[in-house]
């Protein structure tokens, strides 16, 4: 299965691709000589398509990345019985301990009692599923069902000083119905 | 081929001595950082053993030091061409240069005797709350050191400001906002004026940024009951950074108008598409910086909305617009390849593919995933190692380029070669490792990491080989002063 991430890497290597073939196709014909109204002149008619393509596909991309808005509302619960309080500190992270169920949406309470952290989820093979920033003074709301039990680290992903690299926890994740993987 | 060294260009001996200073200091400490650069890299992966005390304070010097140094060289390209066109101070200039030098000697000291590990970035409130690894007083030297570059560049500015307005009338006739809807635009316009005014702008406005966060920072530092908001500071903080380093890169684009005619024999017209470009530019790097808090979820939904709409639209209107000259300018031109125009199109294809991973993440639910990875060093590396230093080696090139129209050297094929190899290889490592989910600023990393650091280290050795050798060469000819710039 493509991940997100699967997908972002091959759309950026299919556009600089794309760059680097219009480039050498210009660097290939630079040396020779043509009229250079004849050349503005073709240039002009693509540049005018090639910008209507882009408004349009970034009309189409941001209509379709942006509705559903991806971020949960911040103001009201996702109206889970899944909440948890997530607290980063220096170095750590203070989550209670109880069961998390796969398939149930869970609501993440995230802050920081001292600096900046950045609380991101990973899946056991090392993926990155989602994020949120740990920041004093503001709890974020992410909103995250996990697909399969398991268990899953929790990575610090703002700098946050001398052990930011080592700030990890373990969270567990039980089948549906509780049962322990 | 006398066009290229036009007599406007010519330059006193004193600002040939301020010149080279610049641009000797600039490649000096471009050296010294890469270098900085490629320990972090060796440490991550594991070639070399250092504490991760010392891998934070390295990170920090880079990234600072890189930052303020693409800032420097690309405002000598602002001053070598915006002179031609307007009265520029020269002392100024030189006033800009050393407090420069003195702002890096107190952030190196800052780093390296202060301890001072909090990234270039300075998030409050990580600087005066270290855990007892630097001092308050380290981060304070740091800060002020900041401020000291800050004003520098200030001063340059505002003495560019005051030369513009009393050739120009104001701002806007710069910008040449007159022509946007109507009467027919001045084909003379110069592009320099266009783009020197819009940093003007936007630059100042990010300085000043950056200069109430670090002064509250500064106050906090020693009446700790002088608490900040942690979001409002870091909206400031991403503000003054994304626009600083945006500025850089208008900066030395100059450059890239200014030369390319020069040597693909084409001349090119100031036109409407391009004023609106800078236009809207002005207002679209003011306003994009949000796209550096899309995880910070307690911003504003429409702060949100705005930072990715304007992630799309920012990336495009300049950079379209220089894109697009530079292409069909080189196009059929009939050229012949010399290291400027080389360097150039090098340039131009760095910042145009760098965009590509840039603008990608700056979609809300990408960014959920890929958002402080090293997907984010990758994609800026990009068009900073590939894109603006190129503009800026472009420059020198031209600037030590006798009337003899020397074709390129075996010497400097090798290294070009080796930096275009070498950069790629580096920056699809970084990719890499942000697709593989690696967090970025990880002093030590996993064992399953180590391979992209491995191959990032050999290709950074390649990149700094071929910056020394370009080093070696520019410097050489700007302290030879080639009689055309005498
Ligand atoms: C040979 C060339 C270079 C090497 C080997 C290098 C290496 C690195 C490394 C290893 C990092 C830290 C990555 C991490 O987060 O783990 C980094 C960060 C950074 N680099 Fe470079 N770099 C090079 C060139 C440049 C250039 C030319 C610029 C700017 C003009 C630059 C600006 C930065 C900045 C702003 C950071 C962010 C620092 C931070 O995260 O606090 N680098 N670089
Ligand atoms: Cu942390």
């Amino acid at each position: 299965m493509m991940t997100i991430q699967d997908e972002v890497g091959v759309l950026t290597l299919a556009g600089i691709a794309g760059v680097a073939l219009v480039f050498l196709y210009v660097i290939h014909g630079a040396t020779r000589k043509a009229d250079a109204a004849r050349v503005e002149a073709r240039a002009g008619a693509i540049r005018k398509w090639f910008f209507l393509g882009l408004l349009v596909l970034g009309a189409g991309v941001t209509a379709a990345t942006l509705a559903p808005f991806p971020i949960p509302d911040q103001q009201a619960s996702a109206g889970t019985r899944h909440v948890v309080d997530v607290v980063g500190h220096q170095w750590g992270w203070r989550l209670p301990p109880g069961p998390i169920e796969a398939g149930i949406p869970v609501e993440f309470r995230v802050t920081s009692a001292d600096v900046n952290h950045g609380f991101g989820l990973y899946d056991s093979s090392g993926r990155l599923l989602a994020q949120t920033q740990a920041m004093p003074g503001v709890t974020n709301r992410l909103v995250y069902t996990f697909a399969r039990p398991g268990r899953y680290r929790v990575l610090c992903l703002e700098y946050c000083g001398l052990v930011h690299y080592g700030m990890s926890a373990e969270i567990v994740v039980s089948a549906a119905g509780g049962a322990r993987p | 081929m006398s066009t290229r060294y036009p007599a406007g260009e010519t330059l006193t001996r004193g600002e040939r001595r301020a010149l080279n200073l610049y641009l000797v200091s600039g490649l000096l400490l471009f050296i010294l950082l890469m270098s900085f650069g490629l320990t972090m890299r060796l440490a991550q992966s594991a070639w070399i053993d250092i504490t991760p005390n010392h891998f934070y304070q390295i990170m920090t010097a880079h990234g600072a030091g890189m930052v303020g140094t693409v800032g420097l060289a690309s405002s000598a390209v602002m001053w070598f061409f915006l002179r031609k066109y307007v009265r520029l101070s020269l002392p100024v200039f030189v006033a800009n240069y050393a407090c420069f030098m003195l702002g890096a000697a107190l952030l190196l000291g800052a780093t390296f005797v202060g301890r001072f590990g909090g990234a270039w970035t300075f998030l409050y409130p990580l600087p005066v709350h270290s855990m007892g690894v630097w001092s308050a007083g380290a981060a304070a030297v740091f800060m002020v050191g900041y401020l000291v570059m800050g004003l520098g560049f200030l001063l340059f500015y505002l003495d560019a400001m005051r030369a513009i307005v009393r050739v120009y009338g104001n701002l806007g006739r710069a910008l040449g906002l007159q022509w946007l809807f109507r009467g027919t635009v001045d084909p003379s316009h110069p592009a320099t004026v266009v783009a020197s005014t819009m940093v003007i702008i936007v630059n100042s406005l990010g300085i000043l940024g950056g200069a109430v966060v670090l002064v509250m920072s500064l106050v906090n530092a020693y009446a700790s009951e002088f608490v900040l908001d942690a979001l409002f500071a870091k909206n400031l903080t991403y503000f003054f950074g994304h626009v600083f380093v945006n500025s850089s890169i208008y900066m030395a684009v100059i450059g890239v108008y200014e030369l390319l005619p020069r040597y693909t024999g084409r001349p090119w017209s100031m036109s409407r598409p391009f004023l609106w470009a800078w236009a809207a530019n002005t207002v679209l790097v003011l306003i994009v910086y949000p796209h550096h808090l899309l995880m910070d979820f307690a911003m504003p939904r429409w702060a949100m909305v705005i930072g990715q709409i304007a992630s799309y639209g920012e990336g495009l209107p300049v950079f379209a617009a220089t894109a697009y000259l530079v292409l069909t300018n080189v196009h059929r031109s009939g050229l012949r390849w010399r290291m400027p125009i080389v360097l150039i199109v090098l340039a131009i294809f760095g910042w145009s593919a760098g965009i590509v991973p840039a603008i990608i993440d700056g979609t809300i639910s990408v960014n959920r995933v890929m958002h402080n990875t090293l997907w984010v060093p990758g994609h800026f590396h990009f068009y900073l190692l590939l894109g603006v230093l190129p503009m800026l080696l472009a420059f020198m090139y031209h600037l030590i380029g006798g009337r003899a129209d020397e074709p390129i050297s075996r010497g400097d094929e090798l290294g070009l070669t080796a930096y275009l190899v070498g950069g790629l290889t580096f920056v699809g490592m970084f990719l890499a490792g942000g697709h593989a989910s690696e967090p970025r600023r990880y002093a030590v990393h996993f064992a399953e990491w180590r391979p992209y650091d491995q191959v990032a280290s050999i290709a950074a050795v390649l990149v700094i080989a071929a910056m020394l050798l370009f080093a070696a060469r520019i410097a050489r000819g700007l302290l030879r002063a080639p009689a055309e710039l005498r």
